[in-house]
This record gives structure tokens, sequence and C-alpha cells, in this order.
């Protein structure tokens, strides 16, 4: 993954304990005491202790745990639906915590957008005006945001839905129009509490997908709340993993799986499938140099030093790989062409057990293309081969 | 030996340590409204004018006006054809049989009841809502207004303020406004919370989450508890009689002490009519309100 994004939110030792006297319970908590301890002796409830976590800008960080663990505690500090007994909470650089009611309100309406697990959707409310509803708050003509209101329906594939009302819709369509409500905000934050948790495995990997696909475009910060680990590491660029109101192991999808820090992760990786959880995204090396030209002369200057083939394309499309041997053994006016070979693309979104007979029936890397067939990066079949065997 | 007769008889105080007690509770409360009778009473005196506006309104307009009116306001609350019939027949019926302007009375009087209720309840129950410890102070409140006898109220409202249409709306306001107190603060602590959380999250105020997510979706509640209201009105109309409210109410009262069985039956069933017109016309309108609960569920 790319490092050196910047850091949007920080998260420094936040503490959550529930009862009537959380602030005296502190000190005991931080001294080291025990949930069990705690919970005998004062009756308080550690929610969260000493959550200490960063996301950078436009990449998709996955909080997963088993209920309980206190994830959608941990996601409802971001915008502060619940204050945290101790800690600090910092979006570009500002203690949100330190924010008075109507600042606060203010960076709801700008900064982060939520979607529900049980989609909280207004039930009164024709879904046009539940997608519009965060430019309505913020005192928006309706003339103004309803084109933009519309559009974001379409785009989560609701186009006509405009007039029914929330309880008209599948639980699969009633959490599209949760999408598009968040997305409707422009806010640069999603956060999205077991968003697809309630939904059918069919439509959870529809949305999914779709998701990923939004996401290629818009680059948000997205924060993920999830009990699956498959989901995880289907959508996360980096995944922590919280037990019991701790962090256990923060790190990329391929980390979690191949390098779990202790028994909980462990036993939480042991089960994955990492065919059908990891994508290429995981496994890919980011690398957009290719070659662009349609005859020996116009690549032979730009070919790689390092490497033994190349990508080849024209006009922006994708025509094959071409490999070093070759380009040594043609013309200046060789067309490229007629020596290419087809290995085909794959995109980021591939699982890999799509990934493997392609990899298997060709001896070089595969490449990876967006949407529009632009080049995004390479699979190495070796890189392909660690992670999948244990 | 020590006198122990106390544990035969109960350790009451005496008659004239009692006797004390009520007669400088009563003459305190006579001189606050010999002092404060008349200001009371000149507070209330926009509310009296209305009241008799209201019901000079209803009595002096031709009645196949009114009774026009009437269906047309159902029409337009309910859009039933049938519920429309049902009204008509129910009024040609009391008008048939001479009970047309005590009805009107009794209409006008209600109407005014509910009015008032609703004006004064929604807000008591909205802020029963935000605070708990507001809750446990109005509960025993409305506990005693619904549970102590109305006659024991009407004592001091009537030495306050005579015989009359005002002591009969405040009798009548204290009996049935607690159901829309009750129901107003249950159906805004109901509100899916996730709901309200959305709304908290896209950075609605405080306002914009009252009047945008917690009373629209209490209003099913809320309509449930001035129905309640509309009909604990309605039941108080005998009593208020007995203070002076004109209406369907005296002739009934007029039947207990004169045996008039026929009389007494058919005001009743005056009473039970406007009753019933109250509430389908109430339920059917808060049902049509309601259009988004019509969605099938396919979740």
């Amino acid at each position: 993954m790319d490092n050196t994004r910047e850091t949007l939110i920080e998260i420094e030792g936040l503490y959550q304990i529930f009862g009537p006297d959380a602030k005296n319970v502190l000190p005991k908590v931080k001294a080291g005491a025990s949930k069990e301890e705690i919970l005998a002796e004062t009756g308080h409830t550690i929610g969260l202790q000493d959550i200490n976590l960063s996301v950078k800008r436009g990449e998709i960080f996955v909080i997963m745990g088993l209920s309980g663990s206190g994830k959608s505690t941990l996601i409802r500090h971001f915008n502060r639906l619940i204050d945290p007994t101790a800690g600090k909470i910092k979006v570009e650089g500002d203690d949100i915590m330190e924010l008075p009611v109507k600042e606060l309100t203010t960076f709801r309406r700008h900064k982060m957008a939520m979607v529900f697990q049980h989609f909280g959707l207004m039930p009164h409310r024709c879904v046009l005006d539940n997608v519009g509803y965060g430019l309505l708050i913020k005192g928006e003509k309706r003339a103004e945001w309803k084109p933009k209101a519309v559009n974001w329906l379409e785009t989560v594939g609701l186009g006509g839905y405009e007039d029914q009302y929330p309880s008209q819709l599948s639980g699969g369509q009633q959490q599209r129009v949760g999408l598009a409500r968040a997305l409707c905000t422009d806010a640069e934050i999603l956060l999205m509490d077991e968003a697809f948790s309630a939904l059918d495995p069919l439509i959870r990997s529809e949305m999914q997908e779709q998701l990923i696909d939004l996401q290629e475009n818009l680059q948000k910060t997205i924060i993920f709340i999830t009990h699956d680990l498959d989901e995880a590491l289907r959508l996360g660029d980096r995944i922590a993993v919280l037990k019991d109101g701790k962090l256990v192991q923060v790190g990329t999808p391929v980390d979690i799986v191949l390098k779990p820090e202790d028994d909980y992760v462990r036993a939480f990786a042991k089960d994955v499938n990492r065919a059908r959880a990891l994508t290429v995204q995981t496994i890919m090396t980011a690398d957009t140099s290719k070659l662009e030209g349609i005859s020996a002369k116009d690549v032979r200057d730009i070919f790689p030093a390092d490497r033994g083939h190349a990508f080849v394309f024209n006009n922006n499309a994708y025509q094959g790989v071409l490999t070093k041997q070759q380009l040594d053994d043609m013309q200046d006016d060789d067309l490229l062409e007629k020596v290419l070979i087809k290995v085909p693309t794959v995109r980021r979104t591939n699982l890999l057990q799509d990934v493997i007979p392609l990899s298997l029936n060709t001896r070089f890397d595969l490449p990876v293309v967006n949407k529009q067939g632009e080049l995004k990066g390479r699979v190495e079949a070796s890189k392909l081969a660690d992670v999948l065997s244990p | 030996m020590i006198d122990s007769s106390w544990l035969t008889e109960f350790p009451d105080m005496s008659r004239r340590e009692l006797l004390a007690i009520r007669q400088s509770l009563d003459s305190a409360y006579r001189t606050f409204s010999r002092d404060y009778g008349e200001s009371i009473e000149n507070f209330f005196d926009p509310l009296l004018y209305f009241l008799v506006w209201f019901e000079n309104l209803l009595i002096e307009t031709p009645w196949w006006l009114v009774l026009a009116a009437i269906v047309g306001l159902v029409y337009a609350a309910t859009r039933s054809w049938k519920l429309c019939s049902g009204v008509l027949a129910a009024f040609l019926a009391i008008g048939y049989f001479g009970m047309w302007e005590d009805t009107m009375r009794t209409l006008s009087i209600i109407t005014v009841c509910t009015i008032l209720s609703i004006c004064i309840g929604i807000p008591i129950g909205i802020l029963m809502a935000r605070s708990d410890r507001a809750k446990s102070i109005i509960t025993p409140m409305l506990d005693i207004m619904q549970t102590m006898p109305a006659f024991v109220y009407l004592i001091p409202v009537v030495m306050l303020l005579g015989i009359g249409r005002i002591p009969g709306v405040i009798a009548v306001v204290i009996y049935a406004i607690p159901p829309v107190i009750r129901l107003t603060n249950l159906g805004i602590r109901l509100v899916n919370q996730e709901t309200l959380e959305a709304a908290t999250a896209y950075g609605a105020t405080p306002t914009q989450r009252l009047f945008g997510v917690q009373i629209p979706l209490a209003m099913p509640t809320i309509m449930a508890g001035i129905n309640q209201t509309i009909m604990m009105a309605l039941a108080m109309v005998v009593v208020a009689s007995m203070i002076g409210v004109k209406g369907l109410g005296q002739p009934v009262l007029k039947s207990i002490t004169n045996q008039y069985f026929t009389l007494g039956l058919l005001n009743g069933l005056a009473i039970v009519a406007l009753a019933i017109i109250f509430d389908r016309v109430s339920q059917s309108y808060a049902k049509r309100a309601q259009k988004h609960l019509e969605g099938t569920e396919n979740g």
C-alpha cells in the first residue's frame, strides 16, 4: 500500500467507561485493572481501553471485532455521538473534543457522513428527501439539492425510486439509500457502522463491490465497522482488530492473514479461504509505468531496465506484454502488435481465486487496470503463491 | 398504669385541631380567592369570549349550514363518503329529536377543551420526554389528575371562579389532558434510536431533531393520545353540567333528578354519537396523515 498518504484522523489514548462515576474509575483502569475487577469493584463497564490509531486520507480503514468488542461504540466517537471518558480525537490536527456545540454541528454537517447497520432512514420522508437530508438540514433549498440527490440515487442504482417511502424498499435498497444519503453530503469522511451486516450474502457482496467501485473514483476516507473478516479483508486498506475494547492488531489485510500478532487474530485468520477473501488489491504492486507506442523504436528507450517484460498500451488501450528479449530481437520499425503476448488484464477488485488460473496460464505478471482501462499495477505470480500457501 | 387506649383506638388528632386546620386552610383560600379571584377571572376572559362566540356561531348559524360545514370538515379529514353519510345521519337524528342546540353547545365546549389540551399537553409531553427529572415530577401529578374525583377539584375552581363555562372548561381539561401528555412522552421516547442518531450524525440541531424526526415519528402515538383526550372530555360533559355548563349534560342531570328515562337515554345517545364521530374522524385522519406506514414490508 501507499504509505505516503497524510494522516487525517488520529485517536490518542481513548477510554470509554460506562457508569455513573466514570471519571473516578478511570485511574484504576489506567493502572491496569481488568474488566472483571472493575465491574466487581465499581459496577462500571469498560467499553474501550487505550485506543490509539490513525487513519490516512483516502483509505478504507476497517475496524473488526465480534459483538461486544466495542466497535460500534468506537465508531460513534469519530463524530461524537458518544463522548469518551478520556482521550483525544483529532481530525486534520484539531481535537474535536474541544469543539463547542455549534461548531460540532458544523463539523458533522461538512466533514463526516454516516451509514448505519439498520439504515437509520427517516420512515416519514420519501427516498429523495432521505438522500437530501444532510443538505436539507444545512438549510439548502430543495431545488438546489434535488438534482444532486437524484444523481446519487442513480449512481447507487435506484433511479426512479425518488417518491417511494423507505418501507416500500427491500433491505438492500434501503441501504443503498443510506449510502446515497451519505455520499450526497460531499463529506470527506464516511463512517460505516456494520453497513452491510443486515443484508443477505448475495446483496452484501454486491454492495461491497459497489463500494469498492465508488471508492475508486471518490477516494473518500472510509471507516468501516464489521464483524466479518472476509468483508474486512475484501474492503480494507488497513484493518484494526478490536477485542474486549482493546486494539489487538492494526495492519494491512495481508498482515492480518499472514502475520497475526496473537492467538485471537490467528484464530480468525485460520478459517479464511484466502483465495476467496483477498483481492488483487492486497497483493498487487502499484506500478503505472507502461510502454506507449506502436513500433519498437517508440519503446526501446523507455523499457524499464530492471524488468524482463512490460505492458504495452496504445492510445490508453491495453495491447499485451512485450519481453526484453523480444524487443532486443526487433528492428526499429517492426510493429509491436505482431509479437505482443496476449496476457489478460485483471481488476483491483477481482478475487484471487479468479486470478489464479490466469496467472498459472502465463509466465508473466498480470496487468491490473481500472474501469477506464488505465494501468494501475501488476500481479506477480510469486506474491500470489506466497499469499496462498500458509 | 399508663394510658394504653392507643392500642384499641387510632391515636388521631382531636376534632378541635382538625377543625382548626380546616378553618385556617379554608379561610386562607377564601382570602386568596377574594383577593385574586377577579384578576384570575380577567385572565380567562379572552377564553370566555371565544367560548361564547364559538357557541353562538354554532347555534345562530342556520342548522343546514353548520351541518354542511361539519360534513365538509369530515370529508376533508378522512376522504371517506361512508363516514360522511354516517355523520350526516347522526346529526339529522339529533336535530329531529330536538337536541340540536344542546349538541352544538357540547360540541363547542369539547372542541375548545380539546384544542386547549393539545396546546398545553404536547409541550408538556415533549418536556417530559427530554428530561427524566421532569418526567419523575409530572408523572405523579398526572396520576393524581386522573384518579382524584372530579368533584374534589371542582370545589376550589368554583370557589375561585364561580359557576359557569370557564370552571367547566378547567375541570374538563384537568381530567382530559393526561393521555395526550403521557402518549406524547411515550411516542417521543419510542422513536427509533438509530434514526435519531442518523439525524444527529448529519448535523441536525436539537430543534431540527424534534420537529423533523421525533414529533413526526411519534405522531401515531400522539394522535392516539389526542383521541383518548377527546373521549375523556366527552365523558366529563355530565359532570361539567353540574357547575353550569350548558349542553347535553344538563338534560341528563335533569333526568336523574326527575327520573325521565327517555330524555336521559336520548341525550346519552347523542353524547355517544358525538364520541363515535370524533373517534372515527380523528383516527381516520391520523391514518391518512401517516401514509408512509402503508408501504408493504418486504425487508
